[in-house]
């Protein structure tokens, strides 16, 4: 059906132009059919012109839940106080998660499509940051009806506000050499035994679970989660020193020397006389670098498992940080080992909700309590792979050492 | 009849495997390695001796149905229609069969999806909502987005950088997505404007001033209403107390600026994950296109490109030549504002002898 005449954007038409693929050809081509993108189209504009938004939030929601739809209102109102772009004054935003690893079949993304037309304006951002499909733009009324539309095909809304968000996994075992563990089963297993801290948002603050399925950690998950998981290993690095040869007959001794050899952040590689590649397992931080280099000669060990940290944010309040290591090392194999995750967890999660403050993120809670409380109160022991280095600080009181130091003797005695 | 009310299943996360292309579910786990053919494609092999290519492409991540439709299309008519996404947006089609490899980049080029952002490229910039959906944006995303990946199509269609280039933009200094090779967010430069009449009825006061990261916030009267105030000395121009208290309104069209921030990295290769730091700020917020930004980027990615060795991140190649060098190199400013004054600043002085000259 053809919508009303559209606004004259000449700022986003100068957008149109470049090679990059267009979001404002995009909005025009709803808008041909769309009053929504319409008006969207013309807020977007005077934003441009008068670099200022004109957005606010307020309160949407699908019945049930208590997040997961980010509310849009215009504030861009003539003297009258009436809505200069009115078919664009409510604007809403369902977050909704993606399959882990965001896998799709076409059939899937045309269904999402056809519900979008019908209830909303046409704009899909495939993704947003948070991991999410965001279905953007769609009236007060209409949220409902393209949340049941969705959720009948097997789709949910994912995390807003102080709640546990929705989480990511990388690509992993479904198609990469490197992975460690199965991604998207423990993206699931945590995420999902978290329902109701998701749709009834009650915690402190937001709360995000983020899976790599190893060190290089491309879902960023060290930084932009609050409990990370990435895949790693114990045992030596697989090495097919016949494919190590290839590489070193393919690039050069020196090429390998120089941005394999002497890349190694713990001197553990050595090149033999022969061209194979001595690696010194015990002194390897799995950085993965020499991996990443030479794939095909190299890959991690088949003692496979994860390693946890807990505590990464971005800005707000104290700055950024990344996440602790809490658990160096579990397996992820047998259902138990799935339920124990889950039960850390839990665990962590009843701590932060119990003792962070208001808009307090984990990570800013445990600079705020120290480590070690944090450590007690979760049930956690510590361990040296916690600390990139011990204390340089000599201001600690510490008359009971010896029974901490018991405790050490005590778990090493327990392990054997 | 009274109408049931539809409650919500809470089926969480779905499951992938219906939807995974069937190479991938069939080799689940069982991958051996990988390499790439050509920038945009990678091709696996399995122990299984399976094969699998992947051509990725950028999208506007910002899509229309019609656009979503056409890459559906694409799938389809040329590749095995099964696809996926990636962190930063890049649609991947995957294929079992080599020959469709080429047929399906001629496709995705001829219908304007650029292929790439593999390997060593500048890959498509992650971003956030900004004027577009945002209730708290400085400045666009996706434009701003728009603007530079139109300055960068080169490098996101070959594999010529040094190691990958990862960029991110903010609209807002809460900084919604992580740290960058090189990352463009903004920066306000004067304390929040406030609205006294509005903050009364608006704001939670008590939420406000624990929000602010230096307290330089407090409850007053102003006029006879209940308000804030803000000590501008202390004042980082921060905008934290704007989300929760509007009438703090931050966002200027003059003085909210752009700042660049380089050598953020998250993955473990060769170094611990690093954090991004300040290398020039007061860069004017000027849309549509914000050439001021686009040529900084491309004077620093030009230094990087020429300077830094195989594999080094953007990081690991100002770690070793230094900081002195990389404001010699791009020619930006060193200024009072680069040495740091927040919590852990100690560690960011050079505590050491070590001087190159």
């Amino acid at each position: 059906m053809p919508s009303k005449k559209q606004h004259d954007t000449p700022n986003l038409d100068q957008l149109e132009d470049g090679p990059w693929p267009s979001f404002v050809t995009g909005l025009k081509r709803l808008a041909d059919e769309n009053d929504m993108a319409v008006d969207l189209l013309g807020q977007l504009e005077t934003s441009y012109q008068t670099k200022m938004g004109y957005w606010k939030g307020g309160t949407v929601g699908v019945r049930g839940y208590g997040g997961g739809v980010i509310p849009r209102f215009t504030e861009l109102k003539d003297e009258n106080g009436q809505a200069k772009f009115p078919d664009a004054a409510e604007f809403h935003t369902l977050r909704v998660m993606p399959p882990a690893g965001m896998h799709y079949d076409t059939d899937t993304l045309r269904k999402m499509c056809d519900v979008w037309e019908k209830h909303g304006s046409g704009l899909i951002a495939l993704h947003g940051q948070s991991g999410d499909i965001m279905f953007q733009g769609c009236s007060t009324d209409n949220v409902q009806p393209a949340f049941d539309e969705l959720n009948e095909m097997g789709f949910d809304l994912g995390g807003a506000g102080p709640a546990v968000r929705t989480g990511m996994s990388c690509v992993g075992a479904a198609r990469c050499e490197h992975s460690c563990a199965n991604e998207q089963k423990i993206h699931r297993s945590l995420v999902n035994n978290f329902m109701d801290d998701m749709h009834r948002p009650s915690l402190p603050y937001k709360f995000k679970f983020k899976v790599s399925g190893c060190p290089n950690d491309c879902m960023n998950s060290i930084h932009r989660s609050d409990f990370s998981v990435i895949g790693t290993w114990r045992d030596d690095i697989r090495a097919d020193q016949n494919e190590v040869v290839n590489f070193v007959n393919d690039k050069g001794r020196k090429y390998v020397i120089d941005n394999v050899v002497s890349r190694c952040p713990t001197n553990a590689l050595s090149l033999n006389d022969d061209d194979t590649l001595d690696i010194d397992n015990r002194n390897c931080v799995r950085c993965m670098h020499c991996i990443n280099v030479m794939t095909k000669a190299l890959s991690p060990g088949v003692d496979k498992g994860i390693s946890v940290l807990i505590g990464g944010k971005r800005t707000l309040k104290i700055g950024d940080s990344m996440g602790t290591v809490i658990i160096p090392f579990m397996k992820m194999e047998t259902e138990e080992d799935y339920e124990k995750l889950v039960g850390i967890a839990e665990d962590i999660i009843d701590f932060f909700a119990e003792n962070a403050l208001e808009h307090e993120r984990t990570g800013e809670m445990i600079e705020r309590i120290g480590l070690v409380n944090f450590l007690e109160g979760v049930g956690i022991d510590v361990d040296p792979h916690m600390i990139s280095s011990p204390r340089q600080s000599s201001y600690v009181r510490m008359d009971d050492w010896q029974e901490e130091a018991d405790k050490w003797q005590q778990r090493k005695v327990a392990a054997e | 009849m009274a109408e049931q009310l539809r409650m919500p299943v809470e089926s969480g996360v779905p499951d992938p495997m219906p939807l995974m292309h069937p190479t991938l579910k069939a080799n689940f786990g069982n991958w051996k390695y990988h390499h790439r053919p050509r920038p945009g494609v990678l091709h696996h092999v399995s122990h299984s001796g399976d094969n699998v290519w992947t051509v990725r492409a950028g999208t506007q991540r910002q899509m229309d149905v019609a656009t979503i439709r056409k890459l559906c299309d694409i799938a389809d008519e040329f590749a095995d229609s099964h696809v996926r996404f990636t962190i930063r947006s890049n649609i991947e089609y995957m294929v079992s069969d080599e020959s469709k490899v080429k047929p399906l980049i001629d496709k995705l080029n001829q219908e304007g999806f650029p292929v790439g952002g593999t390997g060593n490229s500048v890959t498509m910039i992650s971003h956030t909502q900004g004027w577009l959906h945002c209730d708290i944006p400085g400045t666009d995303a996706s434009g701003v987005v728009k603007a530079l990946m139109d300055e960068l199509y080169d490098e996101f269609v070959n594999e010529r950088m040094p190691n990958r280039v990862h960029m991110t933009t903010s609209c807002c200094q809460i900084n919604c997505g992580g740290q960058g090779d090189i990352a463009i967010n903004v920066q306000h430069t004067k304390p929040p404007k406030i609205d006294h009449d509005l903050v009364a009825n608006a704001c939670e006061r008590p939420t406000v001033v624990a929000r602010c990261p230096v307290a330089a916030i407090r409850p007053a009267m102003i006029e006879g209403k209940p308000s804030l105030e803000v000590d501008e000395k202390k004042c980082i121009c921060c905008g934290a107390c704007y989300p929760p208290c509007p009438p703090m309104q931050i966002n200027d069209p003059e003085h909210s600026k752009l700042a660049i921030w380089v050598g953020g990295k998250h993955s473990n290769a060769r170094s611990k994950p690093m954090f991004h730091k300040l290398v020039v700020s007061d860069i004017p917020n000027n849309p549509p296109r914000w050439p001021e930004a686009a040529a900084i980027i491309k004077k620093i990615l030009r230094s990087y490109q020429d300077d830094a060795r195989d594999w080094e991140r953007m990081g690991d190649w100002i770690e070793r030549i230094g900081w002195p060098r990389f404001f010699e190199l791009t020619g930006l400013p060193f200024t009072k504002f680069h040495i740091d004054d927040w919590r852990g600043a100690r560690n960011s002085l050079n505590a050491s002898a070590h001087i190159r000259f």
